[in-house]
């Protein structure tokens, strides 16, 4: 699997100051991966670039020189010199190229563990290539392993499972109270950017009206347009809470805005319909002891933490599963890989004519039992002839460097031809 | 018959089995062979009930064997009925391992009845027993809704998020289900209750005749007529009304059997042993 050759820097490796200068555009990567093929020594090529990460992923007989010959690519397209971030590459070779790059379509060597995103950037780079017609037999097994490899562990492990951000975590505790957030009402005392993040998510998730108190109404109008909510007053936050279901509070105040005693009288106007706080604010504006009443949840921003902490901790311990699946993805890999060698697929054309031939003269043999021990053996010597004859080009073709310095694609044909991979 | 019901009691066993490993496991699979395993046990047992109707005439509830036999029957039947509208997939591992407990019981006593008397015939009196029988189900289901809503709420009160919050529904789902199981046993238990005072009347000329058992149905049926009153007029919602459903079942399980073991009057043939 020596010929798999990785290139890179990620955000564990190199600086955003680094990264931003590496960024491939969609045009940019089709202009490189032409260039990178027209390169002797680089057979394949696949350039995947996000905000995290750029990699160049390649077939080379000879690693050392595409290496080279990729770093000099590097440094002159994007116009910084090799010294800058040659510290910050990657080099991963063989097993270890198609291991990181698992892991990679897999989320687990993401900033942020277990994010979706990046598994579709590794389809769009995969797309370019083909389009470009730099991947070859060896990038197109390789990449659609790593999406099927990626699938699995999305749906067999927990790696994405549950919220991993403070404004997440808070809309996943409103879904436990509230099953659906169809048409709940949302209201936001005060502002800030967390506290419109959740504000923003609950839109998404089609929950309507949003209220907006903030202690300068100019800035409560300013958010409510952009959320199409109603701005009010601060001192209509109490009759307010009758009809709201959602309150998300991020206000500089020093004490508390609610009290248990406010909420007791509102939850029975309420006729006792849930409600719940999400306090982002330091110090808090909620009194926590509503908690304590009947259908009133509050959490506050150490509580999500918590929550995002915790979750964080089962993506992490899902990982461990997910490389597992890795490990035997690996192996499988490596199987079809080594495949592909002359030796062993010679052999298994062999084995196979022979056999068949073998199976048919005994049993034209059995059914003539009229023939002399000489005719028998006259017409076993026409037989082995006769597959000698057939075989022979084919081998030798195979054997020799006839195949236009792809053998790996004449070996692929040739398996698939005489359905040697079973 | 006797093998139809056998194979009624492995089925829920399998099922029971399938909602476990569900319960830990998380696979969306497991819970639905779970569903079909039920369902094909609720048939076989159907047939039996069916046949011992068709044999003798009058509904199977005539010794302690029959009556819990047909008491699981009704608690696996209104889980499918309930299923229909609220998925909650969890509580059949409430629901299954009950039934087959509940059989398992059923097993202990003998199926020969004791005296068949001619008096569980007529239309009211079938009518009777079976909304009786549907509408405890009912109320059995209910409290074990409460039961998940206490401690989905427990997780979320007391920010653990322990092993049940992920396996959970929500507030919600949860609170409106056992709702509509109390709407759905009480509607029934009326019923019930009107069809057996016809049925008194028909039998003995009277409607009541203050009887424990009769009391003791008063007394559950004011205890939840009180549960959907409080609810919908001071919207006790909720914690409160899980712990309603709970303490409910208690009550209608005393009705149901203890007014016949520790007190006397009619209906006694129905647990006679």
């Amino acid at each position: 699997m020596e010929k798999i050759i990785l290139i890179g820097l990620n955000h564990k490796t190199a600086p955003i100051e680094i990264r931003e200068c590496f960024a491939f555009t969609d045009d940019d990567a089709r202009a490189a991966l032409t260039a990178l093929c027209a390169e002797p020594s680089i057979e394949e090529a696949l350039i995947l670039s996000t905000c995290n990460r750029v990699e160049l992923i390649m077939v080379a007989a000879e690693a050392a020189e595409a290496v080279e010959r990729a770093k000099a690519f590097l440094s002159q397209t994007k116009q910084v010199p090799l010294d800058r971030f040659d510290e910050s590459l990657y080099i991963y070779n063989g097993e270890a190229a198609a291991r990181h790059l698992f892991r990679v379509a897999a989320s687990l060597d993401s900033m942020v563990l277990g994010e979706p995103q990046i598994l579709g950037q590794v389809k769009a780079a995969y797309r370019t290539a083909t389009e470009q017609k730099s991947s070859g037999v060896i990038l197109n097994r390789l990449l659609h392993r790593t999406f099927l490899i990626a699938k699995r562990i999305r749906t067999e492990t927990g790696i994405g499972d549950h919220a991993v951000s403070i404004s997440y975590a808070a809309i996943e505790l409103a879904r436990k109270i509230f099953g659906s957030l169809r048409k709940k009402k949302v209201l936001l005392i005060g502002a800030g950017e967390m506290a419109e993040l959740a504000v923003e998510h609950l839109i998404r998730n089609r929950a309507d009206a949003v209220f907006v108190a903030n202690r300068t109404f100019e800035r409560g109008m300013e958010l409510a347009t952009r959320y199409k909510g109603t701005a009010i007053r601060f001192e209509e936050i109490m009759p307010h809470l009758e009809q709201v279901d959602i309150i998300i509070s991020s206000t500089g105040s020093q004490e508390y805005i609610l009290r248990p005693s406010d909420i007791k009288g509102i939850m029975r106007n309420r006729r006792n319909r849930p409600l719940f706080f999400i306090d982002i604010a330091v110090p808090r504006d909620i009194d926590p002891r509503i908690n304590l009443i009947n259908n009133a949840y509050v959490y506050d921003i150490d509580d999500l933490n918590e929550v995002v902490d915790d979750n964080i901790q089962d993506r992490r311990r899902e990982a461990i599963k997910a490389d597992r699946i890795i490990d035997a993805a690996i192996i499988q890999f490596r199987k079809w890989y080594d495949s592909l060698n002359v030796v062993p697929t010679i052999k298994a054309l062999h084995a196979k004519i022979k056999g068949l031939a073998q199976a048919e003269v005994e049993k034209t043999l059995g059914q003539l039992p009229h023939l002399t021990p000489e005719d028998q053996r006259a017409i076993e010597r026409m037989m082995g002839a006769t597959v000698s004859k057939i075989l022979h080009d084919p081998t030798r073709y195979l054997k020799s460097d006839g195949c236009m310095g792809d053998r790996s694609a004449s070996l692929d044909v040739a398996r698939k031809l005489f359905k040697l991979d079973d | 018959m006797q093998i139809a019901f056998i194979v009624a009691i492995l089925l829920y066993m399998l099922s029971s089995a399938c909602y476990f490993a569900y319960l830990f496991l998380q696979r969306d699979r497991l819970q639905r062979v779970g569903g079909v395993l039920l369902t094909v046990g609720f048939i076989c047992q159907s047939v039996t009930i069916g046949w011992a109707f068709v044999a003798t005439g009058h509904v199977p509830v005539n010794n302690l064997h029959e009556t819990l036999t047909m008491t699981a029957w009704a608690l696996v039947g209104a889980f499918m009925v309930l299923n229909l509208k609220f998925r909650i997939k969890i509580l059949g591992v409430y629901v299954a391992p009950l039934a087959v407990f509940i059989l398992l019981i059923a097993t202990q006593f003998p199926r020969e009845l004791l005296q068949p008397e001619n008096m569980l015939k007529g239309v009211w009196l079938i009518i009777h027993i079976i909304t009786i029988f549907a509408g405890d189900a009912a109320f059995a289901l209910a409290a074990g809704v409460g039961v998940l809503y206490l401690l989905q709420e427990r997780n979320i009160k007391a920010k653990t998020r322990g092993f049940f919050f992920k396996r959970l529904p929500s507030l919600d789902l949860l609170d409106t289900t056992g709702y509509a199981c109390i709407v759905g046993g009480f509607t029934l238990l009326t019923i019930g209750l009107v069809t057996g005072m016809i049925y008194a009347k028909v039998l003995w000329g009277r409607f009541w005749s203050w009887d424990p058992k009769e009391a003791w149905s008063a007394i559950t049926w004011i205890f939840y007529a009180v549960h959907l009153h409080v609810r919908l007029a001071i919207g006790w919602r909720g914690r409160r009304a899980a712990v309603m459903a709970i303490v409910g079942l208690g009550v209608l399980l005393f009705t149901f059997f203890g007014v016949n073991f520790l007190l006397s009057g009619h209906h006694g043939q129905f647990t006679k042993y």
